[in-house]
C-alpha cells in the first residue's frame, strides 16, 4: 500500500462475527492503525485480516472476487448502507479516503431470510441463482451465430436492455430494502430479456415464473421506497419494477 | 418456465396491485368526502341537505357496503404484506442509515400511518355518524341536524387537535400511496412519473389542509 503515511488513519471497527450458519453470532470490536486513504475498503479488510492472523490465527470471512466493481461478489453493509456511503459504488471500489481518522465503522452481512449467513460477512446468495433458473433465460434453439444486425433492435430498447443488464446480482437491493424484497434484481433480469426481440416471446410467462420463485424463497414485498435504486451500485432503475409489474399483469390475463 | 395454469393469481406483484387499486379508490372517497364537507362553509342548511340527500337514498347501503369491502381489502392486504415483510428479514441490522436518495418519511411509515388512520376512522364514525342526533327542518322536511352534531363535537379543543393530527397523518399516508399505486400498476414513465409524484405530494397537502379546515371552522363557529 502506497500513500503518505502521515495521512494514515486509525479506525474503530465493529464487525459481525459468526462461526457458521448455526452460530448465533455477535458484533466484535477491532481497532486498526495505519489505514491509508488510498486503500480500497477490501484492502483495509485484508490489512485487518493480516493483523488478526498474526495475532489470533483467525481471519474474518468476506466475499470478493474481481475487485473491479463488476463481478457482484463483494457485499457488506457498511455503516448501515449496502456497499457503504458512496452512491453507485461497490465495496471493492469504495476507498478509505471516504472515511476520517478515528471513525467507527460498523460492518455487517446482508440480512435477509433468503440470504442465510454462511460465515462472518459471507451470505449464501444462491436464492438469486434459483430465481434465474426459474426463467431468467431465453427458451429457444439459437442455432449458429447469426449476423450481428440480422435482427434490428431500436437504439432506445438496446440501451434500456443494457442498463438492466448492468445488474451484477450482488444483492444490495435486497440488503437495503426494508422488506428484504428482491424486486429490483428480478425486474432487471426480466427487463434485460423482455426489451429485446429474442426475449419478448416469453416475457410474461418468464415474469410470472421468476416472481413466483422469488416469493417462494421468502423475499419480502416491494413498498416502492426506492432505497434499492438509491443503494444499487449499478444504478438499476425503479422503472424496471414497473415493467415487471406490467408483464405479470399481462401474463395473468393472457396466459393459459 | 411454469405455465400460467399452475400459478396462483396472488403473488407479490398482484398483492401490491390490490393495495394500489383499493388505495386509489379510497383516495377518490377521501376527495369526494372532503368536497362534500366544504358545504359546512356554505350554510348549515346546505350541509344538512347534502347529508340528508346521501342518507335518504336507499343506494347508500350498497355504496357503504362496497366502500367497506374496499377498506377491508386494503387493510387485510396491508396486514398480510407487513407480516410477510417482517418474516423476510428475521435478523435486523445493528446499524441502519438511509441513503437520503430513496426512502422518505411517508414511505417508511406507511403501516403506522395506516394504523393511525384506521383508529381515526373508527372513532370518527362513532363520534359523528353515530354521534348525538338532532333534528332540524329544512324546506319543510325533517332531517338530521348533522351540522349541529359536527359543530358541537368540535367545541372540545382536544377533538380539534386529534382530528388535525389524524388528517395530517392521512395526508402523509396518501402522499406516498398515491404515486406508489401507479408504480405498482406498472404505470411508470420517465416523462410522467415526476408529475405523478408531484400530484401525490400535492394531494397529501390538500387532504391534510382541506380536512383540517373543518374542525377549525366548527370550533370558531361555536354553539349558537
Amino acid at each position: 500500500m502506497s500513500g503518505n503515511s502521515a495521512h494514515n488513519m486509525s479506525l474503530k471497527l465493529k464487525i459481525w462475527r459468526q462461526k457458521n450458519s448455526k452460530d448465533e453470532g455477535k458484533m466484535v470490536d477491532y481497532t486498526l492503525d495505519g489505514v491509508s486513504p488510498d486503500m480500497s475498503f477490501l484492502e483495509m479488510m485484508d490489512t485487518l485480516n493480516t493483523k488478526l492472523v498474526k495475532e489470533q490465527g483467525d481471519s474474518i470471512a468476506f466475499d470478493h472476487d474481481c475487485r473491479e466493481g463488476i463481478c457482484g461478489m463483494c457485499s457488506m453493509m457498511i455503516n448501515g448502507q449496502a456497499h457503504g456511503p458512496e452512491a453507485l459504488t461497490t465495496t471493492c471500489q469504495l476507498h478509505m479516503r471516504k472515511f476520517k481518522n478515528g471513525d467507527t465503522i460498523v460492518i455487517e452481512p446482508w440480512r435477509a431470510k433468503a440470504f442465510p449467513v454462511v460465515k462472518d460477512l459471507m451470505v449464501n446468495r444462491g436464492a438469486f441463482d434459483e430465481i434465474m433458473a426459474a426463467g431468467g433465460y431465453v427458451n429457444v434453439n439459437t442455432g449458429n451465430a447469426v449476423d450481428a444486425n440480422a435482427i434490428l433492435i431500436g437504439q432506445e430498447n438496446a440501451e434500456l436492455a443494457m442498463d438492466a443488464a448492468a445488474c451484477i446480482g450482488c444483492g444490495a437491493c435486497v440488503a437495503s430494502c426494508k422488506n428484504a424484497s428482491a424486486m429490483l434484481f428480478v425486474s432487471a433480469k426480466i427487463s434485460q430479456l423482455a426489451l429485446l426481440p429474442q426475449g419478448q416471446v416469453e416475457a410474461e410467462s418468464r415474469a410470472i415464473a421468476m416472481v413466483e420463485k422469488m416469493d417462494e424463497l421468502g423475499f419480502g414485498n416491494c413498498t416502492n421506497e426506492a432505497e434499492c435504486e438509491a443503494q444499487c451500485p449499478k444504478g438499476i432503475k425503479l422503472e424496471n419494477i414497473a415493467r415487471m409489474n406490467r408483464a405479470v399483469t399481462k401474463g395473468l390475463f393472457s396466459g393459459r | 418456465m411454469s405455465s400460467k395454469s399452475s400459478s396462483s393469481p396472488l403473488n407479490s406483484v398482484t398483492k401490491k396491485q390490490i393495495m394500489g387499486i383499493t388505495g386509489l379508490l379510497l383516495c377518490g372517497f377521501v376527495l369526494t368526502h372532503m368536497l362534500g364537507n366544504f358545504l359546512l362553509f356554505v350554510s348549515p342548511d346546505a350541509f344538512n341537505k347534502y347529508s340528508y340527500t346521501l342518507t335518504s337514498n336507499p343506494l347508500i347501503y350498497l355504496a357503504e357496503l362496497i366502500l367497506g369491502l374496499i377498506f377491508l381489502s386494503h387493510i387485510f392486504m396491508a396486514v398480510k404484506l407487513v407480516l410477510e415483510n417482517k418474516r423476510a428479514r428475521p435478523v435486523e441490522y445493528h446499524s441502519r442509515t438511509k441513503s437520503g436518495r430513496g426512502s422518505t418519511l411517508a414511505s417508511s411509515t406507511m403501516p403506522i400511518s395506516g394504523a393511525i388512520t384506521l383508529l381515526f376512522l373508527v372513532l370518527h364514525i362513532i363520534n359523528l355518524k353515530f354521534g348525538t342526533h338532532y333534528d332540524t327542518e329544512v324546506g319543510g322536511i325533517i332531517m338530521r341536524d348533522m351540522y349541529r352534531t359536527t359543530v358541537e363535537y368540535f367545541q372540545d379543543p382536544l377533538h380539534v387537535l386529534f382530528y388535525i393530527v389524524c388528517v395530517a397523518t392521512l395526508g402523509v399516508h396518501v402522499s406516498h400511496g398515491f404515486w406508489s399505486a401507479f408504480q405498482s400498476l406498472g404505470l411508470n414513465h420517465p416523462k410522467y412519473m415526476p408529475k405523478i409524484k408531484f400530484a401525490s405530494f400535492a394531494f397529501g397537502i390538500i387532504v391534510a389542509v382541506g380536512f383540517s379546515s373543518f374542525p377549525i371552522f366548527c370550533y370558531l363557529q361555536g354553539v349558537k
